[in-house]
Formats: structure tokens, C-alpha cells, sequence
């Protein structure tokens, strides 16, 4: 079986974003980007699968400006077979929307044929938690999404989801896509081996306009600003200051 | 303008608050359908009735919508969707599931996890965990759209409104449901509570949690955790608050031994009073918190549980 694994490079999540003063967005210029921390996972789960012998190829696939190369070098030092990169912009500060990305990656899945594709749960730039669901419609398959265990067997996997009241499991028949949550594995680090032949495994290079889609926006972005910011609070020095001040200052004791 | 609400319905029943404050965005853009999906949905179906704001009420049942499985509950709402202009739910896990594949199905973008209504096509929403907030237009024919709970007042009591019971559907045999693992609990429901405890890392074990609780319970207030605590185990995954756990918004929420990470506050930092407990007075917390108390939780926490 084959899985195909979408990364998406997004800023780090260990950076402070910053607003633009003129609200056009955030400002992306000179900040360290990473490979989406849900998408690490994607590719770990993937890896292991193969080592278990339930996979025989890892196809990563990212979809944005040329430089997520990177984040498919990351993948593929990771342990993925090949990448494929879809060029849909020039300027880093488009984001392609999920619809766009799941249509393009509908065009790959016709291609390619895999028999699952494992996604992050969310995008932690826009925040989104939409392509592997819409890319489950496209396709008219099963998905599985928030998955912190996964267990594929021949035809069907079981998938354990974290869900707003505790957990649920279900099965769905394969080919699925599944949208794996943070606690699903540990990603494994590249090793510095891995990284040196991850430059000589493939990586093909394809526009949106190859698949035949669209990527302009069907939301358009008025403005971007900062969020309210909180009224700087006190330093109480006593449980019994603390509790005065929730009783008689605040009010809600 | 028609809008097609998609009620929280669990096991049968009707998250009230969860789907009030979502009707509460809804009526701002137009007549509200409450739409009741499930295996057993006629008792949620007449408590969506009784929301203010609600003009009617569908209820579809049926084993085929059993246990929210997204595609069965997909294909029932797309079937429906000619007659609305606005699809709409409560952005729980539920609807984060299954609203995402209505749009697709209807080639239109899916507009998630929205906090304001700005007017009929566009709509205020967070990203980058909270760091920004965007401002959108859809320019799409039909508006698919899940709303932030915690931004929103409930809907108080009105109606009844109308309710009309329809087909469930085809049902779709893609997927199978084989378990809910859902621990019961007395304490009110962390999305919806008045207050909220909370502990991270520097709780330290799954023991020492019940720290947590028990000032949770002298307070009536509902549990919540970090990240970090749940990995560790010292939690439950769904008592999780930031980015990816729950938002929650309360009158007064307690920190108890959390540093204070953008993806942990992405899903607090809209309480009213926010409290702080940690040893460390450099952490980060303290930035959001209007009551800080540099203390060793160990001590600190039961004493304050005894004083209250
Ligand atoms: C993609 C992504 C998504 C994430 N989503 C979430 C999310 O939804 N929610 C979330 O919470 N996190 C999330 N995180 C994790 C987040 O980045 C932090 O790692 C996490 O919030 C840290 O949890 P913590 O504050 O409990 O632990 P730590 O950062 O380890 O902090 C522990 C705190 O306890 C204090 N402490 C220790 N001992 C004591 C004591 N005896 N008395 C008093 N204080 C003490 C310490 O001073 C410290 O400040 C996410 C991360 C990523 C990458
Ligand atoms: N531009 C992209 N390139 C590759 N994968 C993507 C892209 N956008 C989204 N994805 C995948 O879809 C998941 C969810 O993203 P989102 O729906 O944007 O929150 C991500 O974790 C990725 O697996």
C-alpha cells in the first residue's frame, strides 16, 4: 500500500507572530518556518506503518511557494520515499486555501493511487482543520480525523479520535484519509545520514495547473489585526490577598 | 436570508448551551433552521424548539445517523442545503468533522471557528493560535461556517418553534462506529462552566491532580489541562484547553502550574478574570493573568481550597 502524506510549511510554532501595522497580515519575512508539527506526526505514522510492513511507499506532498522544498527535504529525511511539490505561489505570504489544496491533492491521489492519506489534524497558521475532511468528500471516502491511534488492518482501519467528550472509535474502509492529532506518536528527529541521501531521493515538481485547479481564493482576506490585548494584572502576595481580591475586587467568589 | 443550523446532539440529547450560543451568531443572519440528527432525535429535537431565535425545526432519525459518523450526517445536510443560503454549527468536534466535508461537497471554502458576524458574507475568525485575527469576505454562493461557542451568549428560552420530522438519508457504509470511551462526570461541562480549574506539568502526577479537582468542586467549577498534563497522563485528552483542545471563556479560570504557551492561552485568554498560580515569576502567565501568586502550588492550592 501506498500513503501519500501533505506537509505544509508554516511558520514555527515556537515563534511570536507579529501583526503587520497596516493589517495586511502577519509578517512572514525573515521568521524560522517548520514543517506543520501535525504533519510530523503524518509522516512518523507513516514511517512506522512501513516499518511494520503495512506500507511500501511514502509519498510526501506539499502544495505552496518553491521554498517547501525544505519541509519536503524534512520528510523525506524523515524516511519518506519521494515528494512532490505543487508550486501554487510566489509570494510566501499566500496562503493556499484547504478547498484549493484538496483538490489538488485529489489530482495526485487519481495519479498516484495510494491506499491511505494521513494528514495533520490542523494547519497551525490559519488554524483551518478542513483539507483532510474535504479532501475525504472529493474523493467520496471514508475519513477518520483527530486520530491518536491507528490501527490499519487489510481492507479497514480502526481509528481511535479524540473527540469533545473523551475519546471514539471507528472503522473506515480503505482507501481513507485520516487527520492524525498531537498525541498519535512522537515524530523521530532526521539523522544527519538521513539528511545527505535525502538530497538525492526524488522530488517532482508540478503546478496546480497540472491537476487542472483553481487556487484563487474563494475568502477574501479584508484586513488582519492584533487581537485585544489584556489590562496588565496585580502580583498578590497571600492566598488570603488572593481570595480578598476575587471576593471584593473582582466579585466572582 | 435561510440559515440550516446543525444542532449538538449526543447520544440523543441536546447540548443546549453549545447550540444556543450558536443560534445566537445564526439569527444575526437570518431565519434559524435547527436541524436534529441522530439515531434518537426527537427529544432534542423539542428542546431546540424552546431556543429563542430558533423558526423551526428539523428531525431527522435514524441507526443511519447514529453516533455523528461524518459522512452519513454529510450527505443528510447537503441533501437539504438547496433551501438555505448559511450552513452553520457550533464549532465542537462534531461539526469541525463534518461541516468541512458539506463544503467541499458543495464546492465552497469552509469559513472555521468564527467570533464575530460581521454581516451575511463576512466574518471575523483567529489564526496563528489566536495571534491575529482575520477579517474575511466569502464570496461563495453558500456560507459553511462553524462558530466559536465561548464569544457567543446563549439564546435564552422562546418558541416553541415548528418541528417537522424528515427522512434520515441514505446512510453510507464507509464507516462504522465501535466505541465511545466517555468518563462521567458531576462537574459541569468545560466549554460552558462558570469557572474553570486548571492544571499543567508542575501538577506533576495524576495524584496530585486531585489537587486540581478538589478546589475545582469547592468552586462548582469544571476541570481543565494543559497539553503537557495530558501527554503526561495526568489528565483526561478532552479536559485539553489551547489551540487544539477546547476554548473556553469563563467568569474566572485558575492556572494552577502552567506556564502559559501561546497554544495553551489561544484557549483561555478570553476569560473574564484570569488567576495564576506558578512558582515561576517569570513565566509567561502572569502576562495574561489579573491576579498572579508567586507560590509553590503544593502549598498554595490546598490552602486555598480551604479558605474558600
Ligand atoms: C501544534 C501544537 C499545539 C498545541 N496545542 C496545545 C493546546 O491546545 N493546549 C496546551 O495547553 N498546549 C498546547 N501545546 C503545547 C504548548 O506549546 C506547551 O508545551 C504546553 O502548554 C505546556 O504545558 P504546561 O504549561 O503545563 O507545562 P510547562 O511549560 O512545563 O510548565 C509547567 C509550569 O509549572 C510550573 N511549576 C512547576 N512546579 C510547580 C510548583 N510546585 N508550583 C507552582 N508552579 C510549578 C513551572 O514554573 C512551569 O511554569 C501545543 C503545542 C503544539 C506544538
Ligand atoms: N498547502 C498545503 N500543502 C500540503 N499539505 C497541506 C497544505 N494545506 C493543508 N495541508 C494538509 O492539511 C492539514 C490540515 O490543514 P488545514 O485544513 O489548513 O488546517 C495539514 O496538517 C496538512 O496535512
Amino acid at each position: 500500500m501506498k500513503v501519500l502524506v501533505p506537509v505544509k510549511r508554516v511558520i514555527d510554532y515556537n515563534v511570536k507572530v507579529r501583526v503587520k501595522a497596516d493589517g495586511s497580515g502577519v509578517d512572514l519575512a525573515n521568521v524560522k518556518m517548520s514543517m506543520n508539527p501535525f504533519d510530523e506526526i503524518a509522516v512518523e505514522e507513516a514511517i512506522r506503518l512501513k516499518e511494520a510492513g503495512k506500507a511500501d511507499e511514502i509519498v510526501a506532498v506539499s502544495i505552496g511557494v518553491k521554498q517547501a522544498q525544505e519541509t519536503l527535504r524534512t520528510a523525506l529525511a524523515m524516511g519518506a520515499d519521494r515528494a512532490i511539490l505543487v508550486e501554487a505561489a510566489d509570494d510566501v505570504s499566500t496562503d493556499i486555501e484547504p478547498l484549493a489544496v484538496a483538490k489538488i491533492l485529489k489530482g495526485i491521489v487519481d495519479e498516484e493511487q495510494p491506499g491511505l492519506v494521513l494528514c495533520g489534524k490542523q494547519a497551525i497558521d490559519n488554524d483551518m482543520n478542513a483539507t483532510g475532511q474535504m479532501l475525504a468528500a472529493l474523493l467520496g471516502w471514508a475519513q477518520g480525523t483527530f486520530a491518536s491511534e491507528v490501527d490499519v488492518d487489510g481492507e479497514a482501519a480502526v481509528v481511535t479520535r479524540e473527540v469533545d467528550g473523551g475519546l471514539q472509535t471507528i472503522k473506515v474502509k480503505l482507501p481513507a484519509v485520516l487527520t492524525v492529532d498531537l498525541r498519535l506518536n512522537e515524530p523521530r528527529y532526521a539523522s544527519l545520514p538521513n539528511i545527505m541521501k535525502a538530497k538525492k531521493k526524488p522530488l517532482d515538481t508540478k503546478t496546480p495547473a497540472d491537476y487542472g485547479v483553481d487556487v484563487a481564493p474563494r475568502l477574501e482576506v479584508l484586513k488582519t489585526s492584533e487581537p485585544e490585548a489584556r489590562k496588565a494584572g496585580v502580583i498578590v502576595g497571600s492566598v488570603d490577598e488572593l481570595v480578598a481580591k476575587l471576593k471584593d475586587e473582582a466579585g466572582v467568589l | 436570508m435561510a440559515v440550516l443550523l446543525l444542532a449538538e446532539v449526543t447520544n440523543g440529547e441536546l447540548a443546549l448551551d453549545a447550540t444556543a450560543k450558536a443560534v445566537t451568531a445564526a439569527a444575526q443572519l437570518g431565519d434559524v433552521t435547527a436541524l436534529c440528527a441522530g439515531a434518537s432525535a426527537a427529544a432534542a429535537g423539542e428542546a431546540a424548539a424552546k431556543i429563542d431565535g430558533v423558526a423551526r425545526v428539523l428531525v431527522a432519525e435514524g441507526p443511519e445517523l447514529g453516533h455523528r459518523l461524518a459522512e452519513a450526517t454529510a450527505d443528510l445536510i447537503v441533501s437539504l442545503a438547496g433551501d438555505y443560503d448559511h450552513i452553520v454549527a457550533p464549532a465542537t468536534t462534531d461539526a469541525k468533522n463534518i461541516l468541512p466535508r458539506v463544503a467541499a461537497l458543495l464546492d465552497v471554502m469552509v469559513i472555521s471557528d468564527i467570533t464575530a458576524v460581521v454581516d451575511a458574507e463576512t466574518f471575523e475568525r483567529p489564526i496563528y493560535a489566536g495571534n491575529a485575527i482575520q477579517t474575511v469576505k466569502s464570496r461563495d454562493p453558500k456560507k459553511v461556517i462553524s462558530i466559536r461557542t465561548s464569544t457567543f451568549d446563549a439564546a435564552g428560552e422562546g418558541g416553541p418553534a415548528p418541528v417537522e420530522t424528515i427522512g434520515a438519508g441514505a446512510g453510507s457504509e464507509l464507516s462504522a462506529w465501535v466505541e465511545d470511551k466517555v468518563a462521567a462526570s458531576d462537574r459541569p461541562e468545560l466549554t460552558s462552566a462558570g469557572v474553570v480549574v486548571s492544571g499543567g506539568r508542575g501538577v506533576g502526577s495524576e495524584e496530585d491532580f486531585k489537587m486540581i479537582e478538589a478546589l475545582a468542586d469547592k468552586l462548582g467549577a469544571a476541570v481543565g489541562a494543559s497539553r503537557a498534563a495530558v501527554d503526561s497522563g495526568y489528565a483526561p485528552n478532552d479536559w485539553q484547553v489551547g489551540q487544539t483542545g477546547k476554548v473556553v471563556a469563563p467568569e474566572l479560570y485558575i492556572a494552577i502550574g502552567i506556564s502559559g504557551a501561546i497554544q495553551h492561552l489561544a484557549g483561555m485568554k478570553d476569560s473574564k478574570v484570569i488567576v495564576a498560580i506558578n512558582k515561576d515569576e517569570e513565566a509567561p502567565i502572569f502576562q495574561v493573568a489579573d491576579y498572579g501568586l508567586v507560590a509553590d502550588l503544593f502549598q498554595a492550592v490546598p490552602e486555598l481550597t480551604e479558605k474558600l
